[in-house]
């Protein structure tokens, strides 16, 4: 057991490393330099830029060579310090994240884990039923062969600009303060729910097909078939050929968990959803090296600490691996 | 789940939940719904989330925070021409290099202090920063010096009588009992907690949204009988258009400075949905800045003035204010001077040497001086070598790409071959400040109570190897850059003396085009008439103030459009 997580973590720590350094590093491929963007859109009398220049990239640290600001990037990283944004000069990054952070964990959380949970049952209960499968199966394709953003708009123009059911943007209506009341909770529940959806459909559509798909498999594996020579009801042989069918589809909930974050970004900004997605935008087009390389941060330390908890989830659903690490036959 | 594990996800999800509330800022209470008959609620200038009160970084701080928290000496109204005294009282030259301010008796901070010459004196100081984006000021200024409580007195090392005159309704001034000590970095920092003189205070803000709430306790009502009207200004984080449309149809924004495309055909449909701009008609709205071709003077064949004339004919701008702004803005003049400027513009020099579309005579000019008419119906350099100039702006920049693109169609029409192309803001200014393209479009100056910003901007020598303080096409002229220095040293009373020498340049300027005016951006303003009413208009009965709530704005009249507003019978 200590072995195994050992080997993990050492994955784990090399994974981080290579993957902070490219983050630290694609940004700085951007054409143009963020300083320079920034004084231009200030309203100044001429000479002042050439004054603020310099004031700027030292308080950027940019006036530095580049491998010391990579070393200085680390050196701040561990003491948990992101910079300053260029966009919201002088807030933290870190700060301007959290700010975002909840929004956006509120929406990735749910979509991910209930369409998990919800589309593993559906695809199970649809397999091998066949009208329930002929109806299903088209759908969950078109579902999750959809781009996450174009069900969203789709999802904005119908419930929200023809039926009017849900607001269009927005995270709570904007006569309300965050309070903690029942109100603000029914307004941030009804802005919350499109794009909640949106996220939610498309990958329910991905997990319910393969389950369906994995379903199918285990039934015509000879440990079903001969338990249903045994004479074994129908539902225990499908409740041992979930289990099975379950395995795959935990591994593909690690492996899919970036493009699941990817798309929710995406999907915030149609919604103008106040989460990390429209930070990502403005720091893309405001070229805020440290906002970008801080919102991919989150998302690198994301991914990752999910993958962690999968890996050990995988120890309490699949026995092989526990066997395998106890050094018994596997 | 044991409960153990569930107290940690409770305590985990409660942590998050309260990052999300903000706490109070002041001592007001924050109501669960603010009251829409007490609330203002306005968009078009927030890119992200709120939270920056500070008005020394006029280039993000959150809108509102100079003209409604933090007040400048005076107001100037560009529609009237006029500046309007406001923490001053009154001020003038007393001296060929002084000039004497009087603060009003009974300005009080929102701390109950009052704001005295040390205030002013403070701020203006501020100056001697190289982080704060004032510090041109000490140019031209030596020291500002108390003569009393109320009384400023400023000498001056030149007397640049126009570029002082922009500073005084240009800063907020900041309480110098509260920022006395702070360091260059504490200077430019965010100013969380802001104590200001104006007629709102902030009362909370989140990540969609800034709340003002109005000051009771504000000067201006006892001392100028003013009162704002709205007890809330709610200012939104800008949405996409169509859903920033749809507000405003919805009745859910009153004031909107988003640029909405096609909002004329709204407007002047059956009842326009309530909502209104300040012109019923074409143009819709007020200009706020021009949209210039910047043309790189110094590389072939645009170093060629003829070859620059040329080009200004060929291009049609009626058909950009047409097709693509369905005519929200207006064409500029040949000079390129705002409408608000229009007493400035030489109409004899104009008529002499201004451009207008007219391609043939662009073909003429262009054959005469030498270049020859390829078989592809485009112009060759005098050398042979083929023209094919390419036009950049911003990618995203929608209006403006359209617009280049109806540029590059219509030059054909004088025989000159354009491309187009969109890199990303930053790499499109890096390229026109290294000098590093051909054609671009550029509105960086932006509406003032004097053309001597706009000559600055345009005209300013010397060239640099990066150019960021203007110019752009790097055009080298000694004369005309005198002529602008001149300007600056004229007093702004002097129109005569101004207009003199505003036709000097202009002379210089309509013969040589080393920058092609094309139209005037408007001032995108959308008001519903759903809950407040008397918005500004050209209307002779109402208010006439730019109903605009940009940053820069507040302090040019629309903090007196607050004044004016009425709420709609219901």
């Amino acid at each position: 057991m200590r072995r195994y997580f050992l080997r993990k973590l050492v994955t784990y720590i090399l994974t981080f490393f290579v993957a902070v350094t490219v983050d630290w590093a694609i940004p700085r491929f951007m054409p143009g330099d963020p300083v320079t963007g920034m004084l231009s859109r200030m309203p100044l009398q001429p000479d002042a830029a050439n004054r603020m220049m310099g004031y700027f990239l030292s308080a950027f640290g940019l006036d530095r060579p580049v491998w010391e600001q990579y070393l200085n990037f680390w050196g701040a990283l561990l003491h948990g310090d992101l910079g300053i944004s260029v966009w919201l000069f002088p807030q933290p990054v870190v700060s301007v994240i959290m700010g975002a952070l909840p929004f956006t964990l509120a929406l990735l959380i749910p979509a991910i884990i209930l369409s998990w949970i919800a589309g593993n049952q559906f695809g199970a209960y649809a397999a091998r039923r066949k009208r329930l499968d002929n109806m299903a199966l088209p759908i969950g394709y078109i579902l999750t062969a959809t781009p996450y953003m174009w069900l969203g708009i789709l999802l904005a123009w119908g419930l929200g600009s023809v039926l009017k059911i849900f607001p269009l943007a927005g995270a709570y209506d904007l006569s309300m303060s965050p309070t903690l009341t029942w109100e603000f909770f029914l307004s941030a529940y009804t802005h919350w729910l499109m794009p909640f959806l949106s996220l939610f459909l498309v990958l329910f559509g991905g997990w319910a097909i393969g389950m369906r798909n994995m379903i199918i498999y285990e039934l015509e594996s000879d440990y079903a078939h001969w338990l249903e020579a045994l004479g074994a009801p129908q539902g225990l042989v499908r409740r041992y050929a979930f289990r099975n069918a379950v395995l795959p589809q935990v591994t593909g909930l690690a492996l899919s968990l970036g493009v699941v974050v990817a798309g929710a970004l995406v999907t915030e900004v149609v919604f103008s959803y106040p989460g990390l997605g429209y930070l990502v935008l403005q720091a893309i087009q405001n070229e805020d090296y440290f906002l970008l390389q801080g919102v991919f941060l989150f998302v690198i330390i994301g991914v990752l600490v999910a993958n962690f908890l999968i890996d050990i989830a995988y120890v309490v659903v699949d026995p092989r691996t526990r066997v395998g690490m106890q050094g018994g036959a596997g | 789940m044991g409960p153990k594990r569930r107290l940690v996800v409770l305590l985990a999800s409660v942590s998050l939940l309260a990052a999300i509330f903000p706490a109070a800022t002041g001592a007001a209470t924050i109501p669960t719904t603010y009251p829409r008959s007490e609330t203002l609620y306005t968009s078009g200038t927030m890119w992200g989330p709120p939270g920056q009160f500070n008005p020394i970084k006029n280039w993000n701080y959150t809108t509102g925070t100079l003209g409604l928290l933090f007040e400048p000496l005076y107001l100037y109204n560009p529609l009237s021409n006029k500046f309007v005294p406001w923490l001053a009282k009154s001020g003038s030259w007393t001296g060929p290099k002084e000039y004497t301010l009087k603060l009003r008796e009974g300005i009080k901070w929102s701390d109950g202090q009052a704001l005295t010459a040390d205030d002013v004196i403070y701020t203006v100081n501020l100056g001697k920063l190289a982080s704060v984006p004032y510090s041109t000021l000490f140019n031209f200024l030596q020291t500002a010096t108390k003569v009393d409580a109320l009384t400023v007195k400023f000498t001056f090392l030149k007397a640049q009588y126009q570029e002082w005159s922009n500073w005084l309704y240009s800063w907020g001034i900041v309480p110098e009992h509260l920022w006395n000590g702070r360091t260059e970095t504490e200077v430019m920092n965010d100013n969380p907690n802001p104590i200001g003189s104006g007629p709102y205070s902030l009362l909370t803000y989140d990540q969609q949204k800034v709340v003002w709430v109005k000051n009771d306790a504000w000067w201006g009502k006892s001392l100028l009988g003013l009162d704002v009207k709205p007890k809330y200004i709610i200012d939104s984080v800008n949405a996409s258009n169509n859903v920033s449309l749809g507000q405003m149809l919805g009745g859910n924004i009153d004031l909107s400075n988003n640029f909405l495309p096609g909002i004329n055909s709204i407007t002047s449909g059956i009842g326009g949905y309530g909502i209104q701009t300040y012109y019923p008609k074409a143009p819709f709205m007020l200009s706020a800045n021009t949209a210039w071709l910047a043309t790189n003077d110094v590389k072939k064949p645009m170093n060629d003035p003829i070859f620059r004339r040329a080009l200004a004919e060929s291009i049609d701008v009626s058909k950009i204010v047409n097709n693509v702004y369905g005519n929200i803005v207006k064409a500029a003049s040949p000079t390129g001077l705002l409408p608000t400027w229009d007493q400035y513009v030489d109409k004899t020099v104009v008529a002499k040497y201004g451009t207008k579309y007219n391609p043939t005579d662009a073909k003429k000019i262009l054959k005469a001086a030498g270049y020859k008419l390829g078989s592809d119906g485009f112009f060759r350099n005098k050398d042979g070598s083929k023209i094919d100039l390419e036009i950049i702006v911003p990618s995203g920049w929608t209006d403006w790409m359209a617009s280049i693109q109806s540029i590059a169609q219509s030059a054909k029409t004088g025989g000159i071959k354009i491309h187009t192309a969109f890199p990303s803001y930053n790499d499109r200014t890096d390229k026109i400040q290294k000098g590093k393209f051909d054609l671009a479009i550029v509105n960086d100056a932006q509406i003032s109570n004097t053309p001597w910003t706009y000559y600055n901007w345009m005209f300013r020598q010397p060239i640099q190897a990066v150019q960021n303080a203007g110019n752009d096409g790097r055009y080298k002229n000694a004369k005309l850059w005198s002529l602008v220095q001149q300007l600056n040293v004229t007093p702004t009373s002097s129109t005569t003396a101004m207009k003199k020498i505003i036709s000097q340049i202009q002379t210089i300027q309509l013969q040589d085009v080393p920058i092609i005016p094309l139209w005037y951006n408007g001032a995108w303003s959308q008001a519903s008439n759903a809950v407040w009413t008397n918005w500004p208009s050209s209307s002779a009965s109402s208010p006439h103030y730019f109903p605009v709530t940009w940053g820069g704005y507040w302090n040019m009249g629309t903090v007196l459009m607050l004044t004016e507003l009425k709420l709609a019978a219901q």
